[in-house]
């Protein structure tokens, strides 16, 4: 390390605090006879009622290590990574906002993380009505009838979405064969129309990047079950013509179901339940700012409408009449379950926090939202290309089309991101914008942030004409330089093994 | 509004640059008529917020205010205090899922080090990112059998598996033309190895036993995979506890070719049901199947180690309705306390608490035994948890205890089952106290 930091010129600071570039695996750093735990001595007789062929030996390959190495593992370990709190993470469709962490304390209190869904109801009374006020606090925000909080994330809400859709049309007769959902959707779509047992129908976008009328009028028939529609759409266009999308789906007896994975750019200012949209899901990761942790936990409550009430997933919480909360399991019409106990229910402790926090004035995370995400727009409109020029909500979509005339692509930029302390935006996605730049600077990032992103961006696009070069080796200042992604799937490997460094499946 | 930073001024002079009138002006595209103010309170501060959530949290009987005994899938298993608080950092809680690897290395490897931990664990070669929970992590195992084993439609399962793991199994299989036999427990309440072994057939591509089984009885996990085996299905081992995984025969080593369940017991809170930490690991020849994320190891444009997402053909943003799965982010937060939890305890410390767990379960067993009224119905090895049969229904029994500060077990009847019964689970956080307590309130309550 002293070598590289002293070819880069290092500063005082730098031979203080010396960022860390790679760190050993923690069985590396592993030992014979150190111990990184206590536990008070067992204090009945030590006894193991379980006949030997049943037992196992000792765990071959675990780690033998101190809590302070430990401590200095994985403190080493974040600092390779980049976070919000660090600066702009514009990764677009991902919503990556300030968590706040009154929201990190509350969910903590021993009343509900050392709480179990099984004890006693009587004994639950304040756990039970936090769900039953965050399902009010979302059927107000909504305009639907009632509200799931199972589903452990996004993905999970839609399938339990199209289950209950599916649900209703069987019990009127037939279930269909057909979800049609937009070429711009992502990619978790499809995938839970088909675990619902669906055949999907894919429908090209229009010019202005948003559902063609005609097409749907085309596609629309008696044997589409549902119309699933992200609003406003992955590229931040806001479906306008969406009254008359309902009535088309309406009018072949299908339902409309709405991706709400993008529900911030319009929470608080309009409604889902007046657009027609008979079930959303929402992430409360995204729209209600719980943390996203390195990649999950989410948790996709999903909204219906009164009509398919009867066929949300059980059990719900209900309130009796004498003002005490219970579990209903008694839902004959019910989907079932998609998992156990209640739900990512730390999560509604988080998203109820946050959303107590903005109360009758949470229509600002929209229009914050709104506002910066055509900050950046107008910032960049001239400097990189915009496939669709359509009024833009949340987010903006450009793409590498000008770069890509000196060979550089969305890739590249995104790399070179970095060097200038930013995470890359979501590139590749939507798919029918080639080389797309999606980016969601979300309503948590003040001027000062957007005007220094902006310079970036502009300072990239003109290193594509002078100096390509500096581009396609991006990044320069990560901890490592760029990452062989086709050679890890070439060569699998996997995970660590015992006594060897790194041997992996093949 | 203190989470947002943008000024008055500042606004205008954005407002300028884009060229609009106002911030209204922004929203023309959403057609009035479905345009609405809800109707909320007004803002809280954080003051507020504590005092709510504070008042809430205060009804709820918990863990550390009572002798708690719960299980039934979710224990009060030791966290170490760096697990969670390692979780505070902004480089964990605020970073997502590591698609671009250069700024994502601390999470990236903390990925391989859970599989690596799991893979150890159930004996398997290889593990994934981690899923939701133990539910969906079985539907995920069972779906990756019908891929491997192709062209068979049936899913044998035992009744030893958790009651809401098959709920959920029959949710998701509802509409794809699977089945689902269910094989009974014998009167010893284990898998009944005949009926098992005459329910696999041709057209069976997994087999499906839990141990420790929902009523905690330990189970030889040879008897699944020996019949699935024999008819060229997958065997599927369940674990709900894993505190289990340091003590027992280890799925691979028992036979199973893909292991699946509920990591929570391994460093994660019991968070009132969620968020809590599915995993999955499998034989190497299956691991292209494997659903969800997966860390692999390569290097970087200088030749150092290095790590990233790997195999994403498989997934949902590649391969939309094709994917192995529709799941698209892992457990992210969860399986990192998990590693932290893991690395801390090790080798030797996941093999204490397990001994601890299976003592003290053994201790308080006795102890109830010796109630006049109540028996234990299933008299086979357990590891930590037990079934219980009291004189009278259990639920009032537990309710009254409860009122007691004991939260003495999980009725039967929350799944439906026999009404006098109830488990009880035990783990190195009881002290031998608060069995005595618990027992002798038995004979009072």
């Amino acid at each position: 390390m002293s070598v590289e930091l002293e070819e880069k010129g290092a500063s005082l600071g730098d031979r203080l605090h010396p960022e860390p570039r790679s760190e050993p695996l923690v069985f590396e750093r592993s030992g014979e006879g150190k111990v990184g735990y206590s536990l008070p001595p067992l204090d009945v007789p030590a006894i193991v009622a379980i006949p030997q062929s049943l037992l196992r030996r000792e765990i071959e390959g675990e780690t033998e290590i101190s809590e302070v190495e430990v401590a200095r593992h994985f403190t080493r370990l974040s600092r390779l990574n980049f976070s919000i709190d660090q600066a702009l993470y514009p990764l677009g469709s991902c919503t990556m906002k300030h968590n706040p962490r009154t929201n990190e304390e509350v969910a903590r209190l021993p009343g509900f993380a050392a709480a179990h869904p099984l004890a006693p109801e009587e004994v639950s009374q304040g756990a039970l009505e936090l769900a039953w006020r965050l399902e009010q606090v979302l059927i107000e925000l909504t305009g639907l009838s009632r509200v799931t909080l199972q589903p452990s994330a996004g993905a999970q809400g839609e399938l339990a979405g199209i289950l209950m859709i599916r649900a209703a049309l069987a019990r009127d007769g037939n279930p269909r064969r057909l979800v049609l959902i937009p070429d711009s959707a992502h990619g978790t779509n499809p995938a839970s129309a088909h675990f619902a047992g669906y055949k999907v129908r894919e429908l090209k976008s229009n010019a202005r990047g948003t559902l063609d009328l005609h097409v749907l009028d085309e596609a629309m028939t008696e044997d589409v079950a549902a119309l699933m529609l992200t609003v406003p759409n992955t590229l931040g266009i806001f479906e306008n013509q969406i009254l008359e999308v309902a009535r088309v789906v309406h009018a072949k007896g299908g339902y409309l179901y709405c991706d709400g994975a993008n529900f911030n750019s319009f929470v608080g200012v309009a409604k889902p339940g007046l657009m027609g949209i008979d079930v959303m899901h929402m992430n409360l990761h995204k729209t209600f700012s719980t943390p996203h942790g390195g990649g999950g936990p989410g948790s996709g409550p999903v909204a219906v409408t009164a009509k398919l009430a009867p066929y949300l997933p059980r059990p719900t919480v209900e309130r009796r009449p004498d003002g005490t909360f219970a579990l209903d399991y008694d839902r004959p019409d019910s989907i079932g379950r998609l998992r156990t106990f209640l739900g990512n229910y730390g999560m509604f402790v988080r998203a109820l926090a946050y959303i107590c926090a903005y109360g009758n004035r949470i229509g600002e995370v929209a229009r914050g939202a709104v506002l910066n995400a055509n900050y950046i727009r107008a910032g960049l409109t001239g400097v990189y290309h915009l496939k669709y020029d359509a009024p833009s909500m949340h987010e903006v979509v450009f793409s590498d089309k000008k770069q890509a005339e000196s060979g550089i692509q969305a890739m590249d930029i995104a790399k070179r991101l970095m060097d200038y302390g930013f995470h890359p935006p979501t590139i590749s996605f939507p798919l029918i914008v080639h080389g797309a730049l999606m980016i969601e600077p979300t309503e948590t990032e003040g001027k000062a942030g957007l005007d220094a992103f902006l310079s970036a961006m502009r300072a990239i696009a003109r290193e594509a004409e002078e100096d390509p070069e500096i581009i396609r080796k991006a990044p320069h200042t990560t901890p490592v330089r760029r990452v062989d992604e086709v050679a890890a799937a070439r060569n699998l490997v996997l995970r660590w093994r015992p006594g060897g460094a790194g041997g992996g499946a093949r | 509004m203190k989470f947002l930073p943008v000024s008055e001024n500042d606004r205008a002079e954005m407002l300028r640059a884009i060229g609009a009138p106002s911030v209204e002006a922004l929203f023309a595209s959403i057609p009035e008529p479905v345009r609405r103010e809800p109707v909320l309170p007004d803002p809280l501060s954080e003051i507020e917020i504590r005092r709510l959530m504070g008042s809430l949290a205060a009804k709820n009987a918990n863990a550390r205010d009572s002798a708690f005994f719960l299980g039934a899938g979710l224990y009060n298993h030791y966290v170490s205090a760096i697990a969670d608080q390692m979780l505070y950092r902004a480089e964990w809680l605020t970073s997502y899922t590591p698609y671009q690897p250069e700024v994502s290395q601390g999470t990236l490897q903390s990925i391989f080090e859970f599989q690596t931990h799991i893979c150890l664990l159930t004996g398997l070669d290889v593990a994934n990112a981690s899923l939701y929970e133990g539910a969906s992590a079985l539907v995920e195992a069972l779906l990756m059998a019908e891929r491997v084993v192709r062209g068979r439609r049936r899913a044998v399962l035992s009744r030893s598996i958790h009651p809401e793991y098959r709920e959920t199994v029959r949710t998701y299989f509802a509409n794809l033309g699977l089945e689902i036999v269910e094989v009974p427990l014998s009167p010893a309440g284990t898998t009944d190895a005949a009926a098992l072994e005459a329910a696999v057939d041709d057209a069976t591509f997994a087999v499906a036993v839990q141990s420790p089984n929902f009523y905690g009885m330990v189970e030889d996990w040879a008897a699944g995979s020996s019949a699935a085996r024999r008819r060229g299905a997958l065997s599927v081992a369940v674990v709900a506890e894993a505190a289990s995984l340091a003590l027992l025969v280890p799925p691979g080593a028992g036979g199973a070719d893909i292991a699946c369940g509920e990591a929570q017991s391994l460093g994660v809170p019991m968070h009132n049901g969620g968020p809590i930490l599915g995993f999955l690991s499998c034989r190497a020849e299956h691991q292209r199947q494997i659903p969800g994320r997966l860390a692999g190891q390569t290097h970087d444009a200088e030749g150092r180690r290095a790590f990233c997402l790997t195999l994403s053909t498989r997934e949902q943003h590649i391969r939309r309705e094709k994917a192995t799965s529709n799941i698209c982010t892992n457990q992210g937060l969860m399986a990192l306390a998990s590693n932290i939890h893991m690395s801390l305890l090790g080798k030797h410390g996941m093999r204490e608490v397990a001994l601890q767990s299976h003592a003290k379960a053994e201790y308080l067993k006795g102890e109830i035994a010796k109630r006049p009224g109540y028996r234990l119905p299933y008299p086979g090895p357990t590891f930590n948890e037990f079934l219980v049969e009291a004189p009278e229904p259990a639920a009032g029994l537990l309710a009254r205890l409860a009122g007691r500060g004991i939260l003495a077990g999980v009725p039967l009847s929350r799944f439906g089952g026999e009404e006098n019964r109830f488990l009880v689970a035990v783990t190195e956080m009881n002290t031998r106290e608060e069995m005595d307590r618990l027992a002798a309130a038995l004979g009072e309550a």
